[in-house]
């Protein structure tokens, strides 16, 4: 497995990330960890003149919180995801995704911008940030955009930034109420059989606010608003939970493929959404 | 498409040469450098042969263009331990019979130093975690961390010792 | 005279002979990065090759376009059949007997063909010049389903054989179809399934999977065309067989070939075979006249070398109503894919199969094995294991479980009821083997007792009835196997590869100071062989096992033999140290009874020395011999202290064990969680526990590899689904369970120390006990068969259609 040539680039600031993705058009791309490019590039699956190495541009690194914003930096890896202590009390279910994520080699390099932005359905990461309600930071040759996690992701590897655009950063409001996030895997370093991101908030022993998303059951992360809305002001009985399970399922579209039929993983997204609901839940 | 001119640290020592932007650490560590103690498996990071050190993070070298190493320091088995100062985990290995064909035995040492420095004291538990990322298809895991758990306990009674 | 003798305990521990936790002298090298695998080797001028292979299962080769790879800069050559035909290498013999093609001659059948090998000068621009060859192909029907292959309109895959109706196993049937094998007694095993009291039926299907050894196949081969010899470094499991196959192939004289196996990455059966890699490499360096590298990627190494298994194993079982078992009959459908390139003994199209009676006492039995052609890659390797003794281990040990659910009794009590007789033995089995030893119904009652087998019952009704209350979803199996192995091929009157018979040899030399270097006909891949041989010779020539340099896997140094696979290293190379060793002794005792003065029949042998009857103050050490080997005349004595040992094993030995899986399952996800795993082993006289339970953990885990996931899939157009690692299964240290392991000691009678050889029984045994017990989770709610590999989904449904998901 040996990727076909092409030429490097490094630059040491957004804008002159930017400024070359321009010039190079459409031959060029990023990397980030390179940790899902690098195994397409090796089998000759993709067609890249350029690539723009983002690792030398200190601007898109650390995670920041102020008061209840938290921003990481788009090449922010998942290992110091997992190590940040103040990101793990403002947003406990980033820690626990990214440690179901790959392996321990892999999250060393891994960043959340490469997981986000790719737009490869069986990344965590895109479905985790709808249900957090994340905002992308993007920059291009015309300046800087945001744009919401839940209107980023079109199709498989086809996403709302621009080819001569690059993420920068992510930021959203740190959750109030419980969180979790579960995911069945066949075995380490396979993407999700199923995953759902759950955050419930309660009040007075009733869920007062819910936001429900699903990895790897279509070809892009599903936010399932009807879902939320299902566990929203309910006390969070069978019955609620089985109408967002419900509603889940309407919006999900999973197919055949070696972890197994689309019937059995919309049976296993149910399982896992009740799971990832209780345990939230718990927790909140 | 040319070459580019590298700079890296490899086991200590500053190193330079040419090589293209897609050639990958691995190769060049092994091809051009002639450190074949990392191994190529899987060449699709699952395996973990080919995990070296780089600056201070395991990572799988075969998933790394040399391009992106430039500047990089680099660890590798060879520069764990010598034949007279074997580094403690070699010891274990060894000791607790954590290895049998070898081919894995190299990632699978450079990885459990890094993540005893992280974890000094972990549980067999955690070690199995945090080992996730190497495959061995040999010993079925029980003495490799046996001999890592042996290693921490090693470790941290030197430590001790010194304090 | 003589120094103060230390006591025969301390002489014997410091021999670290048979049955010393001996640390392994492999383990500096590899643990500080100096092992050297093929990959590791760097000759002046070296070139690089890699192959364009086949996007097709079945399609005609219309044209082949290299030129544009040829104008590559530093692309040296691109060979294809029609560069080879003139040498006759475009085809190569295969081990069992059929031909394979080296490079596609006209047409290929299956999914990563080798179609044309590229010769640059490194393998950059050998993928890139991969990429540069055209091939024009027409795509051809595929058959991927064996029960197909044989349809009256199938396509013929194997245009070479066209009008053969005779093939290497006798006649065949069909134009798809490879041979029919038939073993016992037909008439009289249908005759007794007709009249019995109840006959359990299943079909028992071992799918299709890979050894994957971690580090991939490959070679350097190099042609000193100054004075003619051919050296070949490659990933060999047997070195001799390679050299002379090479030669014969080649018309190359075998005395100027040396064939060298470096330090192997792990081959449980990978590395068998002969692959077109190494055939293109040798003709690429005496084309062009300097050393040739090929290694095969991941996705080439699980596409193209070496398939095992796929066994479709039709069974019936016969009992009275008692639980006495009456008479066994089996069909197997076996998928060959494209060639027929079995690693089996010539004579054994379907490999010991035979050995499918497993351990019991059953009078009358027949097999019918049939084998044929698909769009699938060539195999049927022995993945850790003696000739398709896996295969046949799992088929019994499933209709042993069907069986007990036809009777409605506990299969460990069908077991023991069954087991040959500790006094039965040497057996005589339906089939036609004869069991050297064993004592089933000790290790059985050992291994129930440890993991409590009824309070491990008692707690699976528990939770039975908590399912059905809905207070769980968790289900739990007791997966049992009691498997007997046949390792150790073999007898040389019934036992050959391509004529060459199945001995084992090993060569002794005595240093002048008393150290030694043995070598040997066999090949280690992680079996830690420099360690366990030199502990065998240490206990037969009192010379410490630190002192024995074992060397094995160069051609031009070791003795011929047949290699490592299939167990056979203990018991046939293991054995061959042993007598070599002997003869060491034997003349030894010669030159102490000169030294002594007294007649040979005087002197008698003590650990490490030879002393005088009657009088243990006399002796000389085995070091002192060494030395008066070397330098003294001594009248009627050659000098110097060597010997060699060819070794013919009288009959095959027969390991055996006991495993125990317990199992959770989750009937909603189908995911599942090993709770307890127990080895028990019994392999005769154990060399190295230390080793020994190595073995058993490095194989087991491969068995849970095998039977919770770990498979070779084509979708129906012949592509393989499964090529990389992120979908064939290997687990690691998270996935992997924990495993006890224990043993019984049941020497074999024949074996000259009496060991049975350990490193399969692991993958043997262990296969069977995971998948019952996945099966014994569901047998409550009526589940009798379902196919491996038990991945999430395929529990899901065997749950699902059992209606337990409501």
């Amino acid at each position: 497995m040996i990727p076909a040539p092409f030429d490097y680039h490094r630059p040491d600031t957004v804008e002159a990330a930017v400024k070359l993705m321009a010039d190079l058009g459409d031959s060029a791309r990023v990397i980030a960890g390179g940790h899902s490019l690098i195994p397409l590039m090796k089998m000759r699956m993709t067609d890249i003149a350029h690539l723009v190495d983002l690792q030398k541009i200190g601007a898109l690194k650390g995670i920041a919180i102020d008061g209840d914003t938290v921003t990481i930096g788009a090449m922010t890896t998942q290992q110091e995801l997992i190590g940040n202590a103040a990101l793990a009390g403002a947003a406990p279910i980033i820690r626990e995704a990214a440690l179901q994520i790959a392996d321990p080699q892999v999250r060393y390099v891994g960043t959340i911008g490469g997981n986000v932005a790719n737009g490869d359905p069986g990344n965590d990461m895109p479905g985790l940030m709808q249900c957090l309600d994340a905002t992308y930071h993007l920059q291009g040759p015309d300046g800087a955009r945001e744009i919401k996690a839940r209107d980023f992701y079109e199709a498989a590897y086809f996403t709302a930034r621009a080819d001569d655009e690059i993420l920068t950063a992510i930021s959203f409001q740190a959750p109030a109420g419980g969180q979790a996030y579960v995911k069945q895997k066949r075995k380490t370093g396979d993407y999700a059989t199923a995953a759902a991101s759950v955050i419930i908030a309660k009040s007075d022993g009733n869920c007062s606010a819910a936001s429900i998303a699903m990895t790897n059951l279509s070809d892009t992360p599903v936010w399932c608003e009807a879902a939320g809305q299902a566990l929203a002001g309910s006390p969070l009985g069978e019955a609620d939970v089985e109408n967002a399970v419900r509603a889940m399922l309407a919006v999900i579209n999973p197919q055949d493929d070696n972890k197994g039929p689309a019937e059995f993983k919309r049976h296993t997204a149910a399982v896992i959404l009740r799971r990832a609901i209780e345990r939230a839940a718990s927790r909140a | 498409m040319g070459k580019m001119h590298i700079k890296l640290t490899v086991n200590g020592k500053p190193v330079e040469l040419l090589a293209e932007p897609r050639e990958l650490l691995i190769h060049v560590l092994r091809e051009e450098l002639s450190i074949t103690g990392p191994h190529i498996g899987c060449e699709t990071t699952h395996c973990g042969a080919c995990t070296v050190d780089m600056d201070g993070r395991s990572v799988k070298s075969c998933t790394v263009f040399a391009a992106q190493a430039d500047g990089a320091n680099v660890t590798t088995i060879e520069g764990l331990g010598t034949p007279d100062g074997l580094h403690v985990l070699q010891t274990m290995f060894k000791e607790h019979h954590g290895l049998q064909c070898g081919f894995c035995t190299p990632g699978m040492i450079t990885r459990a130093y890094r993540f005893l420095q992280e974890n000094p004291d972990p549980t067999e538990e955690e070690v199995r975690f945090g080992m996730s990322g190497n495959l061995c298809r040999c010993t079925g895991y029980q003495n490799i961390v046996k001999a890592i758990l042996a290693a921490a306990a090693e470790l941290n009674a030197v430590k001790e010792a010194a304090q | 005279m003589n120094e103060m003798t230390p006591p025969k305990t301390e002489r014997t521990a410091a021999l670290k002979g048979l049955g010393s936790a001996r640390k392994r002298v492999e383990d500096a090298r590899f643990t500080q990065g100096k092992g050297n695998y093929v990959d590791d080797i760097k000759l002046p001028g070296m070139l690089f090759g890699d192959f364009v292979r086949s996007p097709y299962a079945h399609a005609r080769i219309k044209s082949i376009d290299a030129e544009k790879a040829k104008a590559l800069p530093g692309v040296i050559a691109v060979l294809t059949a029609a560069d080879l035909a003139p040498l006759k290498l475009h085809w190569m013999p295969t081990l069992a007997g059929d031909v394979q093609m080296v490079l596609a001659d006209g047409k290929v059948l299956f999914q990563g063909q080798e179609v044309a090998f590229v010769v640059a000068e490194n393998r950059y621009i050998a993928a890139d010049a991969v990429e540069l060859v055209e091939v024009d192909y027409e795509e051809l029907p595929v058959v991927v389903d064996p029960f197909k292959a044989e349809a009256p309109d199938a396509p013929v895959l194997r245009e070479d054989l066209a009008g053969k109706s005779e093939g290497a196993h006798g006649p065949r049937r069909h134009h798809n179809h490879i041979f029919t094998w038939e073993q016992g007694d037909r008439d009289a095993t249908e005759k007794v399934l007709a009249s019995a009291d109840v006959v359990a039926e299943e079909m028992v299907y071992y799918h299709r999977t890979h050894p994957c050894p971690l580090e991939t196949c490959g070679c350097v081969a190099s042609m000193d065309k100054v004075n003619g010899k051919l050296t070949v470094w490659g990933t060999f499991q047997a070195p001799h067989a390679v050299r002379t196959v090479a030669s014969l192939i080649s018309g190359i004289a075998e005395h100027n070939i040396r064939i060298i196996s470096p330090d192997i990455g792990g081959g449980f059966g990978n590395k068998v075979g002969v692959y077109p890699g190494y055939i293109c490499s040798i003709v690429a360096s005496i084309v062009t006249g300097v050393p040739v590298k090929w290694v095969e990627d991941r996705m080439e190494n699980l596409m193209a070398t070496a398939f095992a298994r796929d066994y479709w194993m039709k069974g019936k079982i016969s009992a009275t109503k008692d639980g006495r078992i009456t008479g066994l009959w089996c069909h197997v459908t076996a998928d060959h894919g494209a060639f027929d390139a079995c690693a089996d003994p010539t004579k054994f199209p379907a490999g010991f199969f035979n050995i499918c009676t497993g351990s019991y006492d059953i009078p009358v039995a027949y097999l019918a094995v049939d084998g044929v052609y698909t769009n699938k890659a060539p195999g049927g390797v022995a993945y850790r294991c003696s000739f398709r003794v896996t295969e046949a281990a799992y088929f019994i040990e499933r209709m042993i479980e069907v069986l007990a659910i036809r009777l409605g009794m506990d299969s460990a009590e069908l077991r023991a009821k069954n087991f040959i007789r500790k006094d039965q033995f040497p057996y005589h089995s339906a089939l036609g083997w004869e069991y050297d030893s064993g004592d089933y119904h000790t290790a059985w009652d050992k291994a129930l007792k440890a993991v409590d087998y009824e309070g491990l019952r008692r707690e699976q009704a528990q939770r039975l009835e908590d399912f059905k209350a809905g207070k769980t979803r968790k289900l739990i199996g007791i997966g049992l196997t009691h498997f007997t192995e046949i390792v150790g091929a073999g007898p040389v009157k019934n036992c050959d590869i391509l004529g060459l018979g199945m001995f084992d040899s090993c060569e002794i030399r005595i240093h002048p100071t008393g150290s030694a270097i043995a070598r040997l006909g066999t090949i280690s891949q992680g079996q830690g062989h420099a360690t366990t041989f030199a502990q065998i010779l240490a206990s037969e020539i009192g010379i410490p096992a630190d002192d024995i340099t074992v060397e094995e896997g160069d051609t031009d140094t070791a003795p011929y033999g047949l290699g490592t696979y299939g167990s056979r290293s203990t018991p046939v190379a293991g054995a061959a140290t042993a007598m070599a060793g002997r003869k060491i002794r034997a003349k030894a005792q010669m030159i102490a009874a000169y030294l002594l003065e007294v007649h040979d029949d005087d002197v008698e042998w003590d650990i490490d020395r030879f002393a005088v009857k009657g009088a243990p103050e006399r002796f000389k050490t085995m070091k002192e011999i060494a030395f008066a080997a070397y330098n003294q005349a001594i009248p009627g004595i050659e000098p110097g202290l060597e010997a060699v040992s060819y070794y013919d094993p009288p009959n095959m030995t027969y390991p055996f064990g006991a495993y125990i899986c317990v199992m959770e399952i989750d009937v909603d996800t189908g995911e599942h969680e090993i709770r307890q795993f127990y080895a028990l082993d019994d392999c005769g006289t154990r060399i190295n526990p230390m080793i020994i339970e190595g073995q058993v953990h490095g194989g087991a885990t491969e068995g849970y590899a095998i039977a919770m996931g770990q498979e070779i899939a084509y979708d129906e157009m012949g592509n393989v689904k499964t090529a990389t690692l992120m979908d064939f299964f290997l687990p690691t240290a998270w996935e992997t369970p924990h495993y006890t392991t224990d043993f019984t000691v049941t020497p074999s009678p024949h074996h000259p120390i009496g060991a049975k050889g350990v490193g399969e029984s692991p993958n043997v045994g262990s296969v069977p006990a995971f998948s019952n017990a996945v099966h014994d989770a569901f047998r409550a709610f009526g589940l009798t068969q379902t196919h491996m590999p038990h991945d999430h989904w395929r529990i899901w449904r065997t749950a699902h259609e059992l209606g337990l998901h409501g």
